[in-house]
């Protein structure tokens, strides 16, 4: 299967059973990766060379090591190549981002957060 | 609880980029939000309750580790060497004859992943959400818990800063199980408190 695949090219913490995540975004922004492969919107080897200019970037930062530094790569690999296929825009991704946030901030706890 | 609130610490910056990376591409029917969960749900019984299970047991054996639990949740699982990934406070919460304890949360972020790991798909639903609070025992049957009429029952809603735990009540005839027998008992869900621990026929072998 395409998960299989994936996990040969790209090095994901892992156990014995599969990928290790830390928090829900992590296997959030996993699942998300895999299901636009699968639905063949870019290929496990382009996604490997935007990840891996993300991590190779992350490295020279001097940015930490581990899970959370790992997945912050990977949701960058991610708004990158959604906006190199033209599947969203960087506009999109901003202001979504804070209707989600205005959202957060508007609703008592103990509601959902919905957009309106 | 007290009382409603806004929902007063923001939510991460990686959280809302991934739920609008996640809102946007379902919108465009480019993902499918079932398929994702079903992806996310293989993962989220992994690690976590485990780790829950062994802290509830402890304090089921361990009278003065409870109240250090009780007391500071946080430092008790620390003991465990279990730690918030981010540094939130978490509660241990304890049922009793007169007091049964369920755990909400409005945000997926909001569980005490550190001890249960990934929450489950229906924690994260809008109904389990809303009607908890709302009709909590109705929702506890539906879980297959029927409390006594007596019972007090006290919803939890955790925030981005403040988890909580459940610790459900030891099972009636356990006194002779071990500590390692009785974290068999613990089940995911009797430490949201939507469920009671499991008999101790549940044991292996037993």
């Amino acid at each position: 299967m395409q998960l299989d695949q994936a996990l040969e090219i790209v090095d994901i913490p892992r156990d014995d059973e599969g990928p290790v995540f830390e928090e829900p975004w992590q296997a959030q922004a996993f699942a998300i990766t895999v299901k636009l492969n699968e639905a063949g919107q870019f290929t496990w080897s382009e996604w490997a060379d935007i990840f891996g200019s993300e991590i190779a970037a992350a490295t020279q930062r001097g940015d930490g090591v581990g899970n959370e530094a790992y997945y912050l790569c990977w949701l960058a690999a991610l708004e990158k190549i959604v906006g190199q296929k033209s599947l969203l825009t960087v506009e999109q991704l901003l202001a979504r981002k804070e209707e989600w946030r205005h959202a957060a901030a508007h609703t008592e706890h103990g509601q959902p957060i919905k957009l309106s | 609880m007290a009382g409603n609130h806004k929902h007063s610490d923001p939510l991460p910056e990686t959280v809302l980029r991934v739920k609008s990376l996640e809102s946007l591409l379902i919108e465009k029917g480019l993902v499918e939000a079932a398929a994702l969960d079903a992806l996310i749900d293989r993962y989220e019984n992994k690690v976590g309750p485990k780790n829950g299970a062994k802290v509830v047991a402890r304090a089921w054996v361990d009278e003065e580790f409870k109240e250090r639990l009780l007391k500071d949740g946080s430092a008790a699982i620390a003991e465990f060497g279990f730690s918030g990934a981010q540094g939130e406070e978490l509660i241990a919460v304890e049922n009793t004859d007169k007091i049964h304890n369920v755990v909400v949360c409005t945000l997926c972020s909001c569980y005490p992943w550190p001890v249960l790991g990934l929450p489950p798909v229906w924690y994260k639903s809008a109904p389990y959400r809303s009607r908890v609070v709302r009709e909590p025992r109705k929702v506890l049957e539906e879980f297959g818990t029927k409390l006594p009429a007596g019972t007090e029952v006290r919803v939890w809603d955790s925030t981005a800063e403040t988890r909580y735990l459940v610790v459900p009540k030891r099972p009636e005839g356990t006194e002779g199980l071990s500590e390692d027998e009785l974290t068999q008992l613990v089940s995911r869900d009797s430490m949201i408190g939507v469920s009671e621990a499991l008999g101790p026929t549940a044991t292996k072998g037993g």
